[in-house]
């Protein structure tokens, strides 16, 4: 095996505020090949960007309590100075966001603010850094990149911005692009077009890719592994067959059974998941998702389950026995489709 | 761009005309009495003393008749503008022109210094303690912005003087000796008292503006983003935190420096400088009217304009904002 490009290994970020210990990220392990896409799926406040933004160095230990350990090309991330992590951070890690509508600054042209990345991390002049961003404009399909880059944000439709965001991500050849929501904040027509130009950099690039988002549906057809977060935890792990035919976790199953269908009746409703995400000062003792989970039984309410592997790869952190997950799997959870 | 600018000075010709027009009607009629008694004084007059007050100064006359003299005065043209057969001072008889003509420097020389102490300390401290928050700077700071937006000037103003002149003697005090040229009297450090008294509780405002302004923007997402990219926390502060953090200031910024131009009444009487602010309050209670509308137009032209080149210059600033 080769060596995984991305290594986390039993991750946790706590922030301490006035009311209590904010646990965001309550360890959490999970690696990355090169050139693999992992898809991370989960509910507002599972804790699923607070992760990458400390693996972006985004989230210091002056904010929050790390622990744990994030390697990078064998480098473990969370030990490096602040001046060697910039370094990575932009180049060889990079990030787009959830909003394009904030995430380019209002008082500076686009290709400014992509040339200024290049700039950042390269030895290159004005000229050819402008010149990289253009051309950078021109790969995430960007018509007149030369016009477009010397207009203003606020002159971009959100797709475009989004797309501007990707070139500014994707313009130091990164070996990791971690994509954070990137399409929440976009129209559904354009949704699929950002994800597509994603899957189509990546190929170019060579880069691996992390697809952070609470839609399973959004990342169906994106991902090669996908990780599912809840409560700061990862409650499930597998490839994508796994996830979307064999999951093993209620959760889970909670979050395939809110997928709005085309093909389903009319008249069927959604089902959403019942309750509200816990609390990340007072999680519930035991498994976090007990409260909330239809097959609750007495062991969920003390002791955490493991994160165990089922068959390989494939794991998933729950009491339930093997047989009656893969019952309930056949007769809840996929007689819909 | 030129259409913009016709349409903004047609406005601003009819916010001087209100001004002009309300300032004539509530000096003229609101107040109980006659103008002409109170131009008098306490001196006794007889009743045909009265009329000749009167008469002299054109209050006989319809009221629109006497609001066209004071309004012909205000049309920038020569022979016209405040000319001295209406715009004279009612007590000695001085033309107003001369009064703001000869005035007008202290003002000047008064605000822009005051304004540019309380950028240089404002500004500064503001960054410093948003950067820094929560940390011993940030509280000192604070303090500092608590202190100068409570403060009043005219307690300040005399604090300063009895420690900087009385006590120590390390400054002039007040006043500014007539013929003393301007150059000259800032060499004399006259100015750094009222400069200082006048720009403290505008620093302590810019300082809570701008330190508000940028904790804001600190945590915009194209702040994240700006990380994101690798920049150094300096760059990311300086180049993308503080360029949207400190436009809005501009806006303030040009209406303040305006609002001062206008006369800083209480520093200039304090100090005793002689100044915009000095005349117009030595107008008021002298029950000189050319002066009150000479006064009052001037500070609301100073204003409009303001207005104006804020705009003009906010949408070069802020490349969302087009002139429309």
């Amino acid at each position: 095996m080769t060596e995984p490009l991305l290594e986390v290994k039993d991750l946790t970020v706590h922030f301490p505020t006035e009311d209590g210990l904010v646990k965001a990220v309550d360890g959490i392990s999970f690696s990355l090949e090169p050139g693999e896409t992992l898809g991370v799926v989960g509910e507002s406040g599972s804790g699923k960007s607070v992760s990458f933004l400390t693996v972006m160095g985004l989230i210091r230990s002056d904010q929050a309590v790390i622990t744990g350990e994030v390697f990078f090309q064998g480098q473990d991330l969370l030990k490096l100075p602040v001046e060697e992590m910039r370094n990575i951070r932009g180049a060889r890690i990079s990030m787009i966001f959830q909003d394009p509508m904030t995430s380019l600054h209002p008082y500076y042209k686009v290709g400014t603010q992509i040339s200024e990345a290049v700039r950042t991390h390269q030895k290159v002049s004005k000229q050819e850094a402008h010149d990289q961003a253009v051309e950078m404009l021109r790969k995430v399909g960007i018509p007149k990149p030369d016009e477009r880059a010397k207009q203003y944000p606020h002159e971009f439709s959100g797709g475009m911005r989004q797309r501007a965001m990707i070139a500014m991500a994707l313009s130091l050849n990164p070996d990791l692009l971690i994509a954070d929501e990137p399409t929440t904040a976009l129209d559904v027509t354009v949704q699929a077009q950002i994800l597509d130009l994603i899957d189509r950099l990546k190929q170019e690039f060579n880069a691996a890719v992390v697809i952070i988002t609470h839609d399973l549906g959004v990342v169906a057809e994106h991902c090669d592994t996908i990780q599912v977060m809840y409560a700061g935890k990862a409650v499930e792990f597998g490839d994508r067959h796994d996830i979307y035919y064999g999951s093993h976790h209620p959760y889970t199953w909670g979050l395939l059974r809110s997928i709005a269908r085309l093909d389903a009746d009319s008249n069927e409703r959604l089902h959403p998941i019942k309750g509200l995400p816990p609390s990340l000062i007072n999680v519930p003792p035991g498994c976090a998702f007990h409260p909330r989970c239809p097959y609750v039984m007495d062991i969920c309410r003390t002791e955490t389950p493991a994160l165990l592997p089922s068959d390989g790869h494939h794991a998933a952190a729950c009491h339930l026995s093997l047989a009656d997950k893969e019952r309930i799997l056949k007769e809840e959870v996929m007689s819909r489709s | 761009m030129g259409r913009y600018l016709i349409r903004r000075t047609l406005f601003m010709i009819l916010v001087l005309f209100i001004v002009s027009l309300f300032t004539f009607i509530i000096f003229m009629k609101l107040p109980a009495g006659d103008p002409a008694r109170r131009l008098a004084g306490s001196r006794a007059t007889t009743p045909q003393e009265l009329e000749t007050i009167r008469h002299n100064i054109g209050l006989d006359e319809p009221l629109l008749v006497q609001y066209g003299r004071f309004a012909k005065g205000l049309i920038p043209w020569p022979g016209l503008f405040l000319n001295k057969q209406v715009y004279f001072s009612w007590a000695n008889n001085v033309p107003v022109s001369e009064e703001i003509y000869s005035r007008l420097p202290y003002t000047i020389t008064l605000s822009l210094g005051a304004a540019a102490v309380f950028l240089l300390v404002g500004i500064p401290i503001g960054i410093v303690s948003a950067i820094k928050r929560r940390s011993f700077v940030d509280r000192a700071g604070m303090v500092f912005a608590l202190i100068g937006v409570s403060a009043p000037v005219f307690w300040l103003a005399y604090l300063m003087l009895y420690f900087f002149w009385f006590k120590l003697a390390w400054l002039p005090g007040i006043g500014v000796p007539p013929g003393e040229s301007m150059v000259k009297s800032i060499a004399l450090g006259r100015f750094i008292l009222p400069w200082l008294a006048l720009a403290f509780t505008f620093a302590a405002f810019y300082t809570r503006m701008i330190r508000g302004n940028l904790l804001e923007t600190m945590s915009e997402d194209y702040i994240r983003t700006a990380r994101a990219k690798g920049l150094s926390e300096r760059r990311v502060i300086f180049k993308h935190g503080l360029r949207a953090a400190l436009t809005p200031v501009v806006t303030m910024f040009g209406l303040d420096v305006a609002t001062l131009l206008g006369g800083a009444v209480i520093t200039e009487t304090v100090f005793n400088i002689p100044g915009i602010g000095q005349y117009t309050l030595l107008s008021i209670f002298g029950g000189n009217f050319p002066g009150v509308m000479g006064v009052t137009v001037l500070a609301a032209f100073f204003i409009v304009i303001a207005n104006l080149l804020v705009d003009v210059v906010y949408a070069f600033l802020d490349p969302r904002v087009r002139y429309t």
